[in-house]
């Protein structure tokens, strides 16, 4: 009887699996640590602003080619990419500092136009609707106007003067008889182009733009303003008067010397007389 | 072993076409390599914006933008849609590339390469040992690690290491210290492992390789006969496992190097004295008949 014909030995096994797992142990341990790099890059320094129209942080890193394009179409030289090691900024990715350049918010927003990859919003056509961040008010400590003073100058280069700053009068109380006009950001107007913090004349900006992340709260979604309420329903929200109970100590009254009443203990000298 | 390949590199290439004609794609290459960085400096450096941006992405002429497609495969994964720009510059590239041989973008474009050929150049130099030398399938790996990173994360995973994109963003916009990166790969194809970025770790390379694997630009052992066994084509030559089955291939194999990883560099065009090699297109049908005697005792494939 002939033997069959020996097959050519099989590979191995142990060794292909071996391999297998090494490579894929290797590439895990790989992924990790570019997992880590790519994760750790979402922490955008609160200094370092994004171009108009830029994605939220964490897309932008998914959108974002780091081509630059952006950056030379920038006509006041306002944007640069991030370097490694220097810029707080993911490597490669397009920011700017307010303090040193601020955005001048030009008409048909070149770098919106120049992505190529839709990372700035190609929505964005009205530069007012850009929201690079928010000015806040940091220090009013140091701010000269909210000292009493008449610096004026964040008021002053807004770009949308008396919408994203106002200057809101208050009484001066060290001095008595002199107003405070104090400047007011209004998130909703602001673009946070940052020409208020560049031109803050202290030698450290009492206003400065902040993520919108940092610069802003949020108010619960079931909250309702009665005052706004009223306005839009352009009457009183609950028809007619709504007598609530009286919460004062005492046997059902709410006047104060119908006996068995709560009697102060201290009275205002010739009140209720 | 023949007595031939105990001479120094493509020292009778030399001799018998000259230095020049011995170099003459070393040196085209290098021209091209410096030609695409000047290209993206005259801008920043001349006020002359003929080509805007970097290797990831670009617009020329302010018409025509290109987009490097493993960038943008990586945002795809990260699950962004980009807008038609992008798209369009990387069908383009994608397009040019897949016709040329994929991975003549890195022996002809890429910056990172005279950084490793020079660090090849050292290796060689100081007669180091070839050191570690990952498996074939290892670039695969990284390559499929990178994505499955970028679809995690949501980021262009690669773009926070690649030393191609620092580089040569670096060179354009601004370095930092981008050049530690590039310093990294330098010293690891030095002493850790010979040609190992480039022939084994760079997923650059390896998504460029894959582009390439249909490319219609190819280099051809076409007189393979006169083949004297120098072995300086595989001395020279990045990835030398291409070369073996062109050359050494029968009577009725093609002699055309068809693998993608073949960089169409042209060195092994160069260093061949006999003149073995030959740029030629992958449906060259001439007939190649194999070398006389291939098996030779003593004679050792890599």
């Amino acid at each position: 009887m002939s033997a069959p014909q020996s097959k050519p030995p099989a590979p191995n096994r142990r060794r292909v699996l071996t391999d297998a797992a090494r490579a894929a142990g290797a590439c895990a341990v790989f992924g990790l640590g570019l997992a880590k790099l790519a994760t750790d890059a979402r922490a955008l320094p609160a200094e370092a602003l994004r171009p108009p129209g830029a994605l939220p942080e964490a897309d932008f890193l998914g959108a974002c080619i780091r081509c630059g394009l952006c950056v030379r179409d920038c006509p006041y030289d306002t944007l640069s990419l991030a370097e490694l090691g220097t810029d707080g900024a993911a490597t490669g990715t397009p920011f700017f500092t307010a303090r040193e350049v601020p955005c001048e918010m030009c008409d048909d927003i070149p770098c919106v136009a120049a992505c190529p990859t839709g990372a700035l919003d190609p929505t964005l056509t009205n530069i007012d609707d850009a929201k690079m961040g928010i000015a806040v008010l940091v220090d009013e400590e140091h701010c000269l106007n909210a000292l009493g003073l008449r610096c004026d100058v964040c008021y002053r280069v807004c770009p949308v003067i008396d919408k994203a700053i106002t200057l809101e009068l208050q009484h001066n109380e060290r001095s008595g008889h002199h107003a405070i006009f104090m400047p007011t950001v209004h998130a909703d107007a602001c673009t946070g182009c940052g020409k208020c913090e560049k031109s803050c004349v202290l030698p450290q900006a009492a206003i400065k733009v902040l993520p919108t992340r940092l610069a802003r709260g949020e108010a619960a979604e079931h909250y309702r303003l009665g005052w706004e309420e009223m306005q839009k329903k352009g009457a009183p929200v609950v028809e007619g008067v709504i007598d609530l109970p009286d919460r004062l100590p005492g046997p059902g009254t709410d006047n104060l010397a119908a006996p068995g009443g709560f009697e102060p203990a201290f009275k205002v000298p010739g009140a209720g007389q | 072993m023949s007595e031939k390949s105990k001479l120094p590199l493509a020292y009778e290439a030399i001799q018998e076409k000259g230095w020049l004609a011995a170099h003459r794609y070393l040196i085209a290459r290098r021209l091209s390599q410096a030609f695409f960085l000047v290209l993206f400096l005259l801008g920043p450096w001349f006020g002359v914006w003929w080509v805007k941006g970097n290797l990831a992405g670009s617009l020329t002429f302010d018409t025509l933008p290109l987009t490097d497609p493993f960038v943008l495969i990586q945002s795809l994964a990260a699950g962004h849609w980009p807008v038609t720009t992008a798209v369009t510059g990387a069908l383009i590239v994608a397009a040019v590339y897949g016709l040329i041989g994929g991975r003549i973008y890195c022996s002809w474009v890429c910056p990172i390469n005279p950084v490793t050929d020079a660090a090849n150049w050292l290796h060689m130099k100081l007669n180091l040992p070839k050191g570690w030398q990952p498996k074939r399938g290892t670039r695969y790996w990284v390559f499929a690690a990178v994505f499955a990173v970028s679809i995690l994360t949501g980021s262009i995973a690669w773009e926070f290491v690649n030393p191609v994109t620092m580089l040569h963003r670096g060179l354009v916009f601004g370095l930092g210290f981008a050049w530690t990166t590039v310093l990294a790969v330098f010293v690891f194809d030095l002493v850790v492992s010979r040609r190992g970025w480039c022939g084994h770790i760079c997923p650059v390379g390896t998504f460029y390789g894959l582009l390439g694997a249909g490319a219609v630009l190819r280099v051809s052992a076409t007189r393979r006969a006169e083949c004297d066994d120098c072995l300086d084509c595989f001395a020279v030559c990045p990835e030398p496992h291409v070369i073996t089955p062109a050359l050494r291939g029968s009577d009725g194999s093609t002699p055309l190097i068809l693998s993608g990883d073949c960089t169409n560099c042209g060195r092994c065009i160069d260093v061949c004295a006999p003149s073995v090699y030959e740029f030629t297109h992958r449906f060259d049908q001439r007939s190649a008949p194999a070398r006389p005697v291939p098996s030779r005792a003593g004679v050792r494939v890599q």
